[in-house]
């Protein structure tokens, strides 16, 4: 098990490499460089430009060296730790990852607890109990989840919560707490509003996952080891559990490594209607003005992520099904 | 043989599968007895439903049947339960299941968990049914895998199943069934899915174990020469009914039932010189959801009477000791 564990990792250092390659070539294909956006935005603001200020503002940045020379210069930053300036910000780009990404990680994982706590008990009960009203009803509610669109569902909810209560459920903390120094009311506070976003982010992942628990459980209910456990004389629920549950999860588990950064893309339009202080808007805001070092950045965080994603399904993989084991 | 204390008793057992397309009398009145050390062959073509009145014996039918009439009867110290009147989830026929009555089942292949070593499903069966440590339970399972010829017992119990080969396989499956030492073994089709030397082997093997261990055996095999190296009786099944039973020696030598006649002529003989014509049944068995009325071979029969056979179901007659045999051709009037 950790040979598997070790050869996954060592797996990934290529997979980087190629990673940080497609991240910095998307960065580049836009026609033109921050430069022409500033310019851009200086005529707009009808500013004098000194040609002479641009292109030594080039050379400082380094924007007139030919490609490879930049991502070669740019990769070997990231290795020290550097991501570079933002740009447009004037502020270094790990600063302001730093500043957002944890709040994107607590949304990412949050909702993937959600999604994943409600997801496979209901499967399970509408696998074991097919056809019956509480099928139909999850079934239903499943179908409507995945149908509606996340932005639709956080303006629903924070109409409803507004109605409620009175309160506008915006941002991740309650004023009084929002420069306030870390304690425990506060992360009480952060998790009152945490839910949220949570649920709007969760919700379609939590439909699919149903459908998938509940069809891998009907089929793995049929295979004759099931009955072959029974004819041993243990009991339904212990049988469940040990034999068909485990195999069910097996496709449900691999697809941990692609809910992380698909809870990210939903983490967007999430961020952008409830005011969340996430990546998501950052990165939106970062391919706009052409800011490379930050939008980049941004990529290539996300593909790590959905590496370490993808890493961490294939060992709950592995520890579900010893076959996978012996693989790779 | 008779003199040994009966020990399970099924009379006109009838299970029923309910389905969109109808209803489907997978076992439909079937009646046997076995007594305590015996070997009782269950032979017929696939979907007669051999399997399934296996199947309602542990009460583990899959869900859409149903055991809509008959007795079960299991005779434990002078005591006869009811198995039919169970709760099937109940305490009562779980400690049955695996401990009184174990089943081998058909694919080792298919009938072990594939993430779990077969150490870890022996044990769980040994734990469940005795009291004992989990060191305990290793142990018993290793000498009970070592009974059954398995090479190298201690370390094979820490395989998992897809390590090991077809016949390995089939002696875990079978060391399972038999770690808690069953009085009756239901063994469904044990040598269907494994190589014809295997299948000597394992025959050998299940040989062996029943008259160590003194239990009975139920063998449901669509193999006739499988039921003639193992069981004492046989029973031969035809689209749910018991069309003739009797003692594997008359069955063999006098057949009645003309399924049984024919059943017994399309089995390839191996001979020196001559090449043998085969000699198969004609037709095919009809679809269970249209079974036809009277005698359910007369289709296919070739002594059908016609308006007596597709007419009337006939009577169970008792030909001699322990012979009977569901045909009108034997009926006296």
């Amino acid at each position: 098990m950790l040979s598997f564990i070790l050869r996954r990792i060592l797996l990934m250092v290529p997979t980087l490499f190629v990673v940080s390659v497609i991240s910095f070539v998307i960065i580049e294909a836009p026609p033109g460089d921050f430069m022409d956006a500033y310019v851009d935005q200086l005529l707009q603001q009808q500013e004098a430009i000194d040609p002479a200020e641009i292109d030594s503002l080039r050379l400082r940045y380094g924007l007139d060296a030919p490609s490879y020379v930049r991502y070669f210069r740019w990769l070997g930053n990231i290795l020290q730790g550097d991501l570079g300036r933002s740009l447009e910000w004037n502020q270094p780009v790990a600063k302001l990852i730093t500043a957002r990404l944890p709040w994107s990680l607590a949304i990412s994982v949050a909702s993937f607890l959600f999604a994943y706590a409600l997801a496979i008990p209901i499967g399970l009960y509408s696998a074991t109990r097919q056809y019956s009203i509480g099928d139909y009803v999850f079934t239903l509610i499943g179908f409507i989840g995945l149908a509606t669109p996340n932005f639709l569902l956080a303006l629903l909810i924070l109409w409803y919560y507004f109605v409620a209560t009175g309160n506008v459920a915006v941002g991740l903390f309650s004023e009084e707490f929002l420069v306030a120094p870390w304690s425990f009311a506060r992360v009480i506070d952060l998790l009152k509003h945490l839910w949220l976003p949570a649920v709007v982010v969760g919700t379609a992942g939590t439909a699919g996952l149903i459908r998938v628990m509940r069809a891998n459980l009907l089929d793995e209910l049929e295979r004759p080891y099931v009955m072959v456990a029974r004819s041993k004389g243990l009991s339904e629920g212990k049988l469940l559990i040990k034999y068909p549950f485990r195999i069910a999860m097996n496709p449900v588990a691999s697809t941990i490594g692609w809910t992380l950064p698909t809870l990210v893309n939903g983490e967007l339009l999430a961020s952008l209607v409830l005011g969340l202080p996430t990546i998501a808007p950052l990165f939106v805001g970062a391919l706009l003005s052409q800011d490379m070092f930050l939008a980049g950045s941004v990529v290539m965080i996300l593909s790590s992520l959905t590496l370490v994603g993808t890493l961490f399904s294939d060992i709950v993989l592995a520890w579900l099904d010893p076959r996978i084991r012996g693989a790779i | 043989m008779t003199q040994a204390p009966l020990l399970l008793s099924v009379d006109n057992l009838a299970t029923h599968f309910f389905s969109q397309e109808g209803i489907l009398e997978a076992v439909d009145g079937v009646s046997f007895d076995i007594y305590a050390g015996e070997g009782l062959g269950i032979a017929g073509e696939s979907g007669c439903g051999k399997s399934v009145t296996a199947q309602s014996i542990l009460r583990i039918v899959p869900k859409n049947g149903k055991i809509v009439t008959g007795e079960i009867s299991l005779i434990q110290n002078g005591e006869s339960v009811d198995l039919v009147q169970l709760d099937d989830r109940g305490q009562e026929i779980r400690q049955i299941r695996g401990g009184e009555i174990a089943m081998v089942f058909q694919e080792p292949m298919a009938a072990f968990s594939m993430v779990y070593t077969i150490g870890n499903q022996i044990t769980e069966v040994i734990r469940l049914h005795q009291e004992c440590s989990p060191s305990e339970a290793r142990e018993r399972a290793v000498e009970m895998l070592r009974r059954v010829g398995m090479p190298q017992p201690e370390q094979t119990i820490d395989a998992y199943p897809f390590a090991l080969s077809g016949g390995m396989r089939q002696r875990a499956m079978i060391a399972m069934a038999l770690s808690c030492h069953p009085a009756l073994l239901i063994a469904d089709e044990p040598t269907t899915a494994v190589d014809v030397t295997i299948q000597a082997q394992v025959l050998e093997l299940m040989k062996d174990l029943q008259r160590d261990m003194g239990m009975a055996l139920i063998v449901i095999t669509h193999d006739l020469a499988v039921i003639s190296e193992l069981c004492d009786r046989v029973m031969i099944m035809y689209l749910g009914k018991d069309v003739e039973s009797a003692p594997a020696d008359v069955i063999f030598r006098d057949p009645k039932h003309p399924y049984t006649v024919g059943l017994l002529r399309s089995v390839p003989e191996l001979g020196e010189g001559h090449s043998q014509e085969l000699d198969p049944i004609s037709g095919s068995v009809p679809s269970p959801y249209r079974r036809p009325t009277g005698c359910p071979f007369h289709t296919r029969c070739p002594d059908f009477i016609p308006d007596v056979c597709d007419v009337h179901m006939p009577p169970q007659i008792e030909l001699g000791a322990g012979h009977r045999v569901r045909c009108h051709l034997y009926v006296q009037d």
